[in-house]
């Protein structure tokens, strides 16, 4: 049930709004937009698809905001040890943790 | 590939579970489930046990809806197709599962018009395509599947193609995880969610997990740092005693849930008072049937099928498996009458089934390193 | 029958029932070419039978793959294609311009491999009973000096070789085919791997041990029939194996693994650790060979199997097919 790849929108159809091509790495094809019909991408997005049909829209500031926050990992445990050694109060690195998020107002 | 290799970057996996060994108190021992079969793929195609420290085991939960599939539906399903005037359609995944006179395949091979469809779209096209036969569709799959199938449903409606039909073997995944949960053999700490199913369900529906049960979850990626931020994810929330949900698939997970997708299934589908999964049981209110609105694209009104339940050999321990109360290689069956040239039941079969899983990338490896630690 | 596929039902259709009854009892592993001696005259002889749909697809067509095949089985078996025999099985009805293009091809394949067809035969059958056309051939050839394969003669330690990208021939079909709506730029990559072979055997002769073109089953199908006939265990790296990215897309799209995708252009080739390198440059220098990579080497464990490890730490056990590569969903 889980085989969904990231896609790029390279063309659109005026005269087919829920249908686009997208794009793997240079592999196309078309695929149905119906379940993304409240927020249709708009052709260079890029997309979740899934037995043919986009998902989902992927938001790249999400996929940077995760992977900074990855490379982050391991700075503060350095970052922790060094003011250890200063012999200072252990400081309270805060976690990072998702909290729920409620979608803005449609 | 954008927005996958990023998140398969060597240095980054290395520092991820560098902060796992760091969080995993060494006098605690972790069960953690994974729900979706995709994770469990992912998991052993990415080797991301290896990367793991021994008290952090991974559970490979019920999320696999080929191998949850009662052999009888399998059955019903190439009754519909014995006609010949039936296309039977279904995705690679299915043609190879067992049914009692065998496979979708085996079926091909003594004559059954059989052909793998990547998209249920494909399947409606090759109705239009051969207006002489009938297209039916067997549809498998949970939630994020499901709104395929019923947008595809709604597209044969409104284009009036008639000679085209689904048999619906569509699945939820949230009764499955709550018998999981109600399991007396059952020792769970925490989470990791499907992401693909939240993409369309949201994450909301699983905070009864974490504030009934008090489990974290986290909603996870398919990718190596996907899985492995998961992890670190509940291991924090283990460790200050929270149980929350957690987004981490934030990129592609909208916390509401794709709205469009969930209209559609309602549209077309409704819940099965009851609906039996192999290895679970009955299970009420989990499984999808298509609407009266619908009932003349579905497979099952259209045709006659037996319906008649086929159980499972007694020895085959498929159910143990699928809740996670045994490891695959603790099935009697496991590696001897059942492997995956021959396989008893759906686990052995599916790309995603732990058994298959477990045969292919970890047997051996167990063996190797037996071997290696026996010579030492 | 699942047997077509090239992976464990073809092995043990060949192992447990044409081998004990038809073949001279014999230790030598199964190869790709069986080299005889008649009192002091050596040949290399090989058959096989080409069965492809669609006939023709981007980058080649049946007639190119039989020829490539059959000049590529007796390269890997460390001979030199000399002559073939060709044996046409068509499906009445079959129009005579596709025919004519097929046979078209071949010649054309025959003259840029350098080798001679020396006679053929053909059948008609039933319409319905042929999948258009199937073509067997059976090729002859010279050993070529310096080479001794032998899967016996494989040590830890040994390098593994990997020609070019691999699954470009698998996905190319797959896509032809149509059913899965796909499109990509990819073709075939039939071609005959002689001259690249003929270059490693003058830098590296002596260390060659085993080769083997991954037709059929892929890269793990050839890796894992040489790492049961040696008893030793093949670990690859998996950054190292070369992939188009257009492969790799059909592959993530699909769940598929280009491990186990065919390839009608590619060689593998065990060479022990001191001729490694002169051998990689040997293929990287020939044309043709310049996507040539070290994929990874032979080792004691694990014993009879295929193990791929990643840049971080994770591996996996690879092994051969059962049937064909399906795409899935899950």
């Amino acid at each position: 049930m889980c085989l969904a790849i990231p896609g790029q929108v390279v063309e659109l159809f005026p005269d087919q709004p829920h249908t686009a091509v997208i794009d793997v790495v240079g592999v196309r094809r078309k695929v149905d937009l119906g379940l993304l019909a409240d927020n249709l991408p708009l052709k260079g997005e890029w997309v979740l698809i899934h037995v043919g049909f986009a998902m989902s829209k992927i938001s790249e500031e999400d996929a940077l905001d995760q992977m900074r926050t990855l490379r982050a990992l391991g700075e503060a445990e350095a970052a922790m040890q060094e003011v250890q050694g200063y012999g200072l109060e252990e400081s309270e690195i805060p976690e990072h943790s998702e909290f729920p998020k409620f979608p803005e107002a449609s | 590939m954008k927005f996958v290799d990023e998140f398969r970057e060597p240095e980054v996996i290395t520092k991820t579970s560098a902060e796992i060994r760091r969080l995993a108190d060494p006098n605690r021992h972790y069960r953690i489930m994974e729900v979706c079969g995709g994770h469990t793929h992912a998991i052993y195609r990415f080797g991301l046990k290896d990367l793991l420290p021994s008290n952090i085991e991974l559970i490979h939960g019920p999320g696999c809806p080929v191998c949850v599939l009662p052999m009888g539906r399998i059955d019903d399903g190439l009754a519909i197709a014995q006609n010949p005037d039936v296309i039977f359609t279904a995705f690679g995944d299915m043609m190879r599962v067992p049914g009692t006179l065998g496979s979708p395949l085996e079926h091909k091979a003594r004559g059954m018009d059989v052909r793998i469809v990547y998209s249920p779209a494909d399947a409606l096209k090759l109705a239009e395509k051969n207006p002489d036969k009938h297209v039916m569709f067997f549809a498998i799959g949970f939630e994020t599947t499901a709104p395929s199938t019923a947008l595809t449903l709604m597209r044969a409606k409104a284009q009036g193609v008639h000679n085209f039909s689904v048999f619906c073997n569509h699945v939820t995944i949230i009764p499955a995880i709550r018998a999981i949960l109600d399991s007396p053999d059952m020792r769970i700490d925490a989470f990791i969610g499907p992401g693909h199913v939240s993409t369309v369900i949201g994450c909301r529906p699983y905070e009864w997990i974490a504030k009934s049960e008090n489990k974290p979850v986290a909603v996870s990626g398919f990718e190596p740092l996907d899985i492995l931020q998961s992890i670190v994810m509940v291991l924090r929330q283990l460790k200050a005693d929270k149980a929350t949900i957690e987004n981490q698939y934030k990129r592609v997970v909208p916390w509401e849930g794709n709205r469009a997708a969930l209209r559609a299934m309602a549209e077309v589908f409704e819940l099965r008072p009851y609906f039996e999964w192999r290895g679970l049981g009955f299970i009420s209110q989990s499984a999808l049937r298509l609407r009266e609105g619908y009932g003349e694209w579905d497979a099952e009104r259209r045709f006659d099928i037996p319906g008649v339940r086929v159980t499972d050999p007694k020895a085959a321990q498929c159910g143990e498996v699928l809740k996670g109360v045994l490891k695959p290689h603790q099935c009697k069956l496991f590696g001897n009458e059942c492997t995956p040239e021959h396989p008893i039941g759906a686990l052995m079969v599916s790309s995603e089934g732990s058994c298959a899983a477990y045969f292919n990338y970890e047997h051996r490896k167990t063996a190797m390193v037996t071997s290696i630690a026996s010579a030492a | 029958m699942a047997h077509g596929a090239g992976g464990k039902a073809s092995r043990r259709l060949v192992e447990g029932l044409f081998a004990p009854l038809l073949f001279a009892s014999s230790a030598e592993p199964l190869g790709d070419a069986a080299h005889l001696d008649f009192g002091g005259t050596k040949i290399a002889i090989t058959t096989d039978s080409f069965v492809v749909k669609p006939l023709t697809f981007p980058g080649g067509s049946i007639g190119e793959l039989a020829v490539n095949g059959t000049v590529n089985d007796l390269a890997v078996s460390g001979a030199k294609a000399e002559a073939m025999v060709v044996t046409y099985v068509l499906e009445a009805g079959l129009p005579t311009p596709v025919l004519e293009a097929e046979v078209r091809a071949m010649g054309n394949a025959v003259r840029k491999a350098g080798v001679k067809i020396a006679g053929g035969d053909t059948k008609v059958v039933e319409h319905g009973k042929a999948d258009s056309m199937y073509i067997s051939t059976t090729g002859i050839g010279r050993p070529i000096r310096g080479l001794k394969i032998d899967a016996r003669s494989v040590r830890a330690g040994d390098k593994i070789l990997l020609s070019g990208p691999i699954g470009d021939h698998g996905i190319t079909i797959l896509l032809a085919r149509g059913d899965l709506d796909l499109e990509a730029d990819l073709q075939s990559d039939t071609r005959s791997v002689l001259p690249l072979v003929e270059a490693l055997a003058h830098e590296a002769g002596p260390g060659v041990r085993w080769m083997r073109d991954p037709t059929r089953g892929g890269v793990a199908t050839s890796l894992n029939e040489l790492a049961r006939d040696c008893g030793l265990g093949i670990v690859l790296i998996e950054e190292m194996i070369p992939v188009r990215d257009a492969v790799r897309g059909a592959c993530e799209l699909l769940g598929l693994d280009p491990l186990h995708i065919a390839n009608e252009g590619q060689f593998l080739a065990v060479v022990a650790p001191e001729y490694a390198d002169a051998a990689l440059n040997a293929l990287s220098l020939a044309p043709g060979g310049q996507d040539a990579q070290m994929i990874g080497e032979v080792r004691n464990e694990p014993s009879g199997a295929v193990l791929v490890t990643t840049r971080y730490g994770g591996s996996r056990i690879v092994d051969m097919l059962v049937g064909d590569p399906l795409p899935r969903i899950c």
